[in-house]
C-alpha cells in the first residue's frame, strides 16, 4: 500500500506543479493559454515524449540509453534517404527509419547481454557510431528534398498534430504493456534484483535485448517525425535529445538502479519539461540562461522527490 | 550463545551501534550511550569482529586494517610506512605471516578472517564484540585467536564472544549468556555448566514437539546425482532422492553444500559429474532449465537471490508460474490475485495487501512467501538451503509441517540445514559432505547428533 500512496503522491505532486507553473503561465503571460500555444507545447514536447517513453523500458531494467539523439539523426537520415518525391512508396522510408532505430537498440541490447559492457559505455559508443554514420550517410549535408506524403506526418489530422497522436499512441500502448503483459513484469523483476530474477526462472537476457529494442524502435519513430517536421534528414540534429528524455522519466519518479517507476510518471515528466521551456520561450529568458533554469529544475525536482521518499 | 536466529547478531549490532534499539538501553561506564552509527561506539571504545566478512577487495592487507584511522603525517597525507608496521606488527600478534602489501582480493576466506581480527584488535578497544570469529579459520589460527584473546584479557579488555562450538565456549569464557528466540534465557559462570546444560537452555522443551512425525517415502528415485564435480568447492558428489523422501546435506560452513544444490537448479553449474532426473540425463545450465523440468529451490540467500524488494508480495510470489497466470502474453489479473490471496492465506503470510513491497515484511514471512513462489511451479524436487535461517520459531515450525506436508504429496525434497535437530528430525536420509567430499550417508532414524557431527568435522 505505501507505494501505491508514494506513487500516488508523487504523481499527484507532479501534476500539481505543472498546474501551478501553468497557472502562472496564463498569468503572467498572455499567450500561454490559447489554444494555438498549448497546441504547439503538444507538437514540442511529443518527440521528446517518445524518446522518453523508450528510455523508461531501458531504465526500468536499470540500464541507461545514451546514444538516443544520435540515433534519432541517423534514423532521419535514413528515412529522408529513401524520401525523395516519385522514389518508393511512402512505407519504405518510414520503415526504413524504424528498423535502422530498432537495429541500433537491438546491438546495444546483444552487447549488453551477451558483452556484459555496462549499458553506460555501450550506448556512449552506440552514440558516436551513430552520429558517424549519420554524417557518412549523408556527407555531412542535410539530406533535402522529402516527398510531401512523408512530411505531411508533421501535418494534423483534424487539428491535430499526428506527432501527438503518435506520442500519445506510443505512451497508451507501453501504459497498457506494462501493466498488463507478462514481459512488462518481467521488466519490473530484472531491474528490482537481476539476480534474484535470474533465478525465479525471469528470461533476463531476452527482457533486457526486448527493453534497447523497443527503445531503439521508438527512438526511429522520433527520427522519423522530426525528419518530417523539419523536412530534411539533418545528421547533426537531436544533440544531447537523450538527455531531456532521461530527466523527464528520472523526474516521473523512475529509479536509475531500476525497478521503479511508471509510464503516467514519464508523461507527467515530459509534461513539465515541456511546460517549462515553452513558458521561458513565452518570457523572452535567453536561451543561455534556460539551459541554466532548467538544469537546476531537473535536479531540484529529484531532490524533492527523493527526500520525500526518505522521510 | 544461542540457535542460530536467537537473535546474537542483532544484539550485538545494536551494541556496536549499526542498529538502533526498539527500546531499553546501552549503559557505557556508568553512563546512557546512544550510539547513532559504528563509529560513535569505536570512539567510545567498542570494536566489532562481524560474522559476514566485509573486506574493501580493492585495498591493501594494511589499507583494510587501519581503514578510518589511518596514521597520518603533516597536510593529512596517510604515512604509507607507519600504515605498514602497524598492520604487520597487528597481524604479528595474531602470529599471522600475511604480507600487508597485499591486495585484500587475493587472501583466502581464512586469511580474511584473520586481517578482520587484526582490524578490530587495531582500535584499541576496552570492548571487542566477536561475532563467530572462527567461522572459517584453521585450528592453527583459532589457536593463536585464543592466545591473543588471553593477552588481551589480562590487558584489562574485555571480550564478548559468540559462537556455535561448544569446546570454544568453555575454552575461553568466563561467564556465558543464551539468547533464545530473541530472549534472555540466563546468564550463569562457566564453572556452573556443563554441555549438556547449556544446550537445554539453548533448546528449550518446547522444540521437541515443533517437529511434526515422518512419513514413509515410496522406492522411485527421482534425482540421481553421480560424481558431481566443481574443483575446489566439491568433487565426486553421489547421492539419490525418492519421491516422498526428504534427503539433508550436513556439513560444516564451507562443505560445499550450497554449492552442491545450486549446481542441481543451474545457478553455477558443475563442471563434471551427472545429474539424473526422473530417469533422464540432464544438463542444466541455469535456473529456467531446471524449472522446466521441474526441480524448484529456495535460495539460503534471500536477499541477493530471492526478493524483488520493491515488487508486492504477491507479484513476488507468482514470479516463477507467471505463465500460469497468463492468457497468451497477457497476464490474467485476475487469476493471479485469487492465487495470491489463496496462498497467502495458506502460508499464512502476513502482509497489509498483497501489493506491499516484500522488503517491507519480516525474514519468516519473506520465506514463506518465497516458498509459496516456488510451490507455484509445481516442482517435483524441491531444494530447500537453509529455509529457516533468521526467522522465527512460530514460522519455523510452520516451515517444518509444510516440508513434512509436501513429502507426504510425493515430492522429493532435498534441505540444506546448519541446524542438526532440524535435519534429524525432518530427513529420512542424511548425506554428510566434508570440505567437498561425501564422508557419510547416514539413516536419520538411526543416528544422532554427535554421529553426524563427528562426519561433518575435518579430521
Amino acid at each position: 500500500m505505501l507505494t501505491l500512496d508514494r506513487n500516488l503522491l508523487h504523481r499527484f505532486g507532479l501534476l500539481l506543479v505543472i498546474l501551478i507553473v501553468g497557472l502562472a503561465l496564463s498569468v503572467s503571460t498572455d499567450a500561454f493559454l490559447s489554444v494555438a500555444n498549448l497546441t504547439n507545447v503538444a507538437r514540442q514536447v511529443s518527440i521528446n515524449g517518445i524518446l522518453a517513453v523508450g528510455v523508461t523500458f531501458v531504465l526500468l531494467t536499470a540500464g541507461v540509453d545514451l546514444s538516443l539523439g544520435s540515433v534519432v539523426a541517423l534514423s532521419g537520415v535514413a528515412c529522408a534517404t529513401f524520401a525523395h518525391p516519385g522514389e518508393y512508396s511512402v512505407f519504405v522510408p518510414l520503415a526504413i527509419g524504424l528498423l535502422t532505430g530498432a537495429a541500433c537498440g537491438l546491438l546495444n541490447g546483444v552487447l549488453v547481454t551477451r558483452g556484459g559492457v555496462a549499458p553506460f559505455i555501450v550506448t556512449l559508443g552506440m552514440m558516436t557510431i551513430a552520429r558517424g554514420l549519420a554524417l557518412i550517410l549523408s556527407g555531412g549535408r542535410p539530406v533535402a528534398n522529402m516527398s510531401n506524403e512523408l512530411t505531411a506526418l508533421a501535418g494534423d489530422i483534424w487539428g491535430v498534430p499526428i506527432p501527438v497522436l503518435c506520442f500519445a499512441g506510443v505512451a497508451i500502448t507501453a501504459w497498457f504493456f506494462l501493466k498488463n503483459f507478462r514481459l512488462g513484469r518481467h521488466i519490473y523483476a530484472v531491474g528490482g534484483n537481476e539476480n534474484a530474477a535470474r533465478a525465479a526462472g525471469v528470461p533476463v537476457e531476452r527482457v533486457k535485448l526486448f527493453a534497447y529494442g523497443l527503445c531503439g524502435l521508438l527512438t526511429g519513430l522520433a527520427g522519423v517525425v522530426l525528419a518530417a517536421r523539419i523536412t530534411t534528414g539533418q545528421p547533426n540534429a537531436g544533440q544531447a535529445y537523450e538527455l531531456d528524455a532521461i530527466a523527464a522519466v528520472v523526474i516521473g519518479g523512475t529509479s536509475l538502479s531500476g525497478g521503479v517507476g511508471t509510464i503516467t510518471g514519464t508523461l507527467l515528466g515530459v509534461l513539465l519539461i515541456g511546460v517549462i521551456n515553452n513558458g521561458l520561450d513565452l518570457m523572452g529568458v535567453s536561451s543561455y540562461y534556460q539551459a541554466v533554469i532548467k538544469g537546476v529544475i531537473i535536479v531540484g525536482a529529484v531532490w524533492l522527490d527523493r527526500r520525500q521518499a526518505r522521510s | 550463545m544461542g540457535e542460530n536466529g536467537a537473535g546474537k547478531s542483532t544484539l550485538m549490532k545494536v551494541l556496536a551501534g549499526l542498529y538502533r534499539p526498539d527500546g531499553g538501553h546501552v549503559e557505557w561506564r556508568g553512563v546512557h550511550a546512544d550510539f547513532v552509527s559504528p563509529h560513535d561506539a569505536l570512539v567510545a571504545g567498542i570494536a566489532m569482529i562481524h560474522q559476514e566478512l566485509m573486506p574493501i577487495p580493492d585495498l591493501t592487507v594494511a589499507e583494510n586494517i587501519t581503514l578510518g584511522c589511518e596514521p597520518c603525517s603533516s597536510f593529512g597525507r596517510i604515512d604509507r610506512a607507519a600504515q605498514l608496521s602497524q598492520a604487520h606488527a597487528l597481524l604479528g600478534e595474531l602470529e599471522s605471516d600475511i604480507d600487508p602489501s597485499r591486495l585484500m582480493r587475493t587472501l583466502t576466506v581464512a586469511q580474511t578472517q584473520v586481517v578482520e581480527i587484526a582490524k578490530a584488535l587495531g582500535r584499541n578497544a576496552d570492548i571487542i564484540l566477536m561475532d563467530e570469529p572462527t567461522a572459517a579459520l584453521s585450528d592453527q589460527e583459532v589457536a593463536a585467536l585464543f592466545r591473543t584473546i588471553a593477552r588481551l584479557k589480562t590487558r584489562g579488555v574485555a571480550i564478548v564472544y559468540t559462537t556455535h562450538k561448544m569446546d570454544e565456549v568453555f575454552r575461553l569464557a568466563d561467564r556465558i549468556s543464551v539468547l533464545r528466540d530473541g530472549s534472555l534465557v540466563g546468564t550463569a559462570p562457566a564453572t556452573e555448566l556443563n554441555p549438556s546444560k547449556l544446550i537445554a537452555m539453548m533448546v528449550g522443551r518446547e522444540l521437541a514437539a515443533v517437529f511434526p512425525s515422518r512419513q514413509s517415502h515410496s522406492d522411485e528415485v527421482i534425482l540421481e546425482v553421480a560424481g558431481l564435480t566443481r574443483e575446489p568447492a566439491y568433487r565426486d558428489v553421489t547421492f539419490q532422492v525418492r519421491r516422498g523422501e526428504v534427503v539433508a546435506l550436513a556439513g560444516l560452513m564451507g562443505a560445499g553444500r550450497t554449492e552442491v544444490v545450486s549446481a542441481i537448479y543451474g545457478l553455477q553449474p558443475a563442471s563434471g559429474g551427472q545429474i539424473c532426473f526422473k530417469g533422464r540425463t540432464l544438463s542444466i545450465l541455469s535456473p529456467q532449465d531446471a524449472l522446466a523440468v521441474g526441480i524448484g529451490m529456495v535460495t539460503e540467500d534471500r536477499k541477493g537471490l530471492g526478493l524483488i524488494p520493491d515488487l508486492g508480495v504477491g507479484q513476488n510470489m507468482t514470479l516463477t508460474a507467471l505463465r500460469d497466470f497468463s492468457r497468451g502474453p497477457l497476464l490474467d489479473h485476475g487469476a493471479e490475485s485469487k492465487a495470491v490471496a489463496s496462498r497467502m492465506t495458506e502460508f499464512a503470510v502476513k502482509a497489509s495487501a498483497p501489493s506491499q513491497p516484500i522488503s517491507q515484511l519480516s525474514g519468516g514471512n519473506q520465506q514463506k512467501a518465497l516458498l509459496a513462489r516456488c510451490l507455484l511451479g509445481e516442482p517435483d524436487l524441491i531444494i530447500l538451503d537453509e529455509p529457516t535461517r533468521g526467522i522465527d520459531i512460530g514460522a519455523k515450525a510452520e516451515i517444518y509441517a509444510l516440508i513434512q506436508q509436501l513429502a507426504r504429496a510425493g515430492k522429493a525434497i532435498l534441505l540444506v540445514s546448519s541446524e542438526l535437530p532440524e535435519v534429524l528430525s525432518l530427513a529420512h536420509r542424511i548425506v554428510v559432505l566434508r570440505r567437498g567430499s561425501v564422508s557419510a550417508t547416514l539413516d536419520a532414524t538411526s543416528t544422532d547428533q554427535e554421529t553426524v557431527l563427528r562426519h561433518a568435522m575435518p579430521l
